[in-house]
């Protein structure tokens, strides 16, 4: 059969993305997954080892430092934005005036750069400058607040941080989610004399399941390649203790030069993804068509 | 009657504690960069300066040390433009060609290298570090302002695809039918019929890729210019290396400057951001 030139035309325009799709994208992909079972140190290497990578990433300590992080990190990032998010909707939907002030300062800080959030942050947090100081000079010379310093608490300290940045998209995500809810359901609920919370928890929410899922995969994906958050507020300090596993990634690639072990590493990011991803997704599709 | 009133405090009280919350680094950030360098070392950078000076600003704009150069954020500043605005402009023309093609010459495998596109925007950035290496090597533009431009623009196409199709499969399939009645070709129905209903996504797809391009800071560091590295990596590194001395008004006041592009967009395009955001949000 012979295309029309139209065709012919669209198929051309369509090469850079080609381009882009089969090398850029699942080439290079594939390519990192190819290097992870080879013996690449500094520069790409053929010499194919088998697992022999992975056997060193599972034995090494930092790594499931940085492993569980990315889940500490993560279930308290979800938490804190879904909870935090919807809250904000709820009581946005509940103001008569303007929510236009209000709505601009939870979302400015969307615009800003993890770097600057984590910066901000670390300065905020930081015991020589910050918080500890202020309280300290108010006459409180004991005060102490070191999280950002503190192994077992500077892992939150970032949560903590990327929640301020991710909480407004949430929060925009359920207000307008809430607002195309049908307006009878209030007309309804006022005769039968329903307190508002509970139209909201038991009634509202519940409808809102496709809302939830795209917030729950953006947040997803948010913490699987939290990086810069991470380098700017503790890079991965005191020691590893709050190292994730991109920043891992980034470090055993460029710095140690041990490229293989980085990319075992990053497949195992991937896999990780798609395991939580892939039953979830399965899980809400069936609902729906159930 | 008063209950209500009550309410209503109490709703302004929740609300007006969040936006503390919220505004509390950017109010920490413009205090602490009008300060001197003693006074932040005297008290907190939270509290009030007793005495406002320009100085750390202008220091850091002009004068700020990023390992051995001390230019100030300058340079990387305008580095930063001139990558950023070529890659806004590949990215987004190509994206718009791209949407075309995949809202109106449809065919099975124009579908098949959408989902390829869509699905392979999740994955990891830190999985193209290597071969990306390579590729730049191979054509001669590793850790140069072309390498950059190159990076952005391919990994700006994803989106900006998604957002051009997206809204153009919601435009009537009339025109084009009405069009090629007509005799107009493939490229003329794009140039004379589809592009000029396009402005308002071609200003979403413009604000949120520029946005993406500024505040990048992986790519940045791996692929930028020594001296020349886009905005974020030399404000981190400014940050993270200034030796002896802490100038924290000054870092500070760094940090502020980076951030304002992208934070007066947000203020004077707001919507477009947030359009941007939740139709991006609703693709997947």
């Amino acid at each position: 059969m012979r295309m029309s030139a139209n065709r012919i035309k669209a198929w051309l325009v369509l090469i850079p993305c080609i381009v882009v799709v089969f090398y850029f994208i699942w080439g290079f992909a594939a390519y990192t997954a190819y290097l992870s079972v080879t013996k690449s140190t500094f520069l790409p290497d053929h010499e194919f080892i088998g697992t022999a990578n992975y056997r060193v990433l599972f034995d090494h300590h930092r790594w499931w430092v940085a492993y569980s992080n990315m889940f500490i990190f993560g279930g308290l990032y979800l938490a804190g934005c879904l909870a935090l998010g919807i809250g904000l909707a709820i009581l946005l939907d509940r103001l008569t005036g303007s929510e236009t002030l209000f709505r601009t300062i939870y979302l400015y800080p969307m615009s800003l750069s993890l770097i600057v959030t984590g910066l901000a942050w670390q300065w905020i947090l930081n015991p020589t400058i910050g918080i500890q100081k202020l309280v300290r000079d108010a006459g409180y010379p004991d005060f102490k607040f070191n999280w950002v310093s503190s192994p077992d608490h500077a892992i939150l300290t970032v949560a903590f941080a990327a929640i301020w940045h991710g909480t407004g998209l949430i929060m925009i995500l359920f207000l307008s989610g809430i607002k195309s809810v049908d307006p009878e359901i209030w007309k309804a609920s006022r005769i039968d004399r329903i307190p508002a919370w509970r139209v909201y928890f038991n009634i509202i929410l519940p409808q809102l399941r496709a809302t939830l899922l795209t917030a729950v995969m953006l947040l997803g994906f948010q913490v699987v390649r939290s990086f810069d958050v991470v380098v700017a507020l503790t890079d991965g300090g005191p020691g590893y203790a709050s190292d994730v596993p991109a920043r891992y990634v980034f470090e055993y690639f460029f710095e140690r030069g041990r490229i293989g072990q980085g990319s075992a590493a990053a497949v195992v990011m991937v896999v990780t993804m798609i395991a939580i991803v892939l039953p979830y997704l399965y899980f809400e599709v069936r609902r729906k068509e159930a | 009657m008063r209950h209500y009133a009550h309410r209503t405090a109490l709703l302004y009280g929740a609300l007006f504690v969040c936006a503390l919350y919220f505004l509390s680094p950017l109010y920490v950030m413009l205090v602490a960069s009008f300060k001197t360098l003693a006074e932040v070392r005297g008290s907190s950078i939270i509290s009030l300066p007793e005495v406002w000076t320009i100085q750390p600003w202008i220091k850091a704009w002009s004068e700020a040390c990023s390992g051995l150069e001390c230019n100030g954020i300058r340079p990387y500043f305008i580095a930063t433009f001139e990558i950023a605005i070529p890659a806004v402009a590949f990215s987004v023309l190509l994206g718009a060609l791209n949407g075309y093609v995949m809202a109106k010459w449809r065919s099975r495998s124009a579908d098949l290298i959408f989902t390829l596109l869509l699905v392979g925007s999740f994955v990891p950035l830190q999985l193209y570090l290597i071969p990306l290496a390579i590729t730049l090597r191979e054509l001669n533009i590793y850790g140069t302002t072309a390498g950059l431009i190159l990076i952005h623009t391919v990994y700006g196409i994803p989106l900006t695809t998604m957002l051009f199709r997206n809204f153009y499969v919601a435009l009537p399939d009339e025109l084009v039918r009405a069009a090629i009645m007509d005799g107009a070709g493939f490229f003329k129905i794009f140039f004379s019929v589809i592009l000029p209903l396009s402005p308002a996504i071609a200003i979403v797809a413009v604000i949120l890729v520029f946005s993406g391009i500024y505040n990048d800071f992986l790519f940045a560091l791996t692929f930028g210019e020594t001296g020349k590295r886009p905005i974020m990596a030399a404000v981190q590194n400014i940050v993270a290396s200034s030796y002896g001395i802490k100038e924290y008004n000054v870092n500070i006041a760094a940090v502020m400057i980076s951030a304002l592009p992208t934070l007066l967009l947000f203020l004077v395009a707001g919507r477009f951001f947030v359009r941007g955001l939740t139709q991006g949000a609703l693709k997947g």
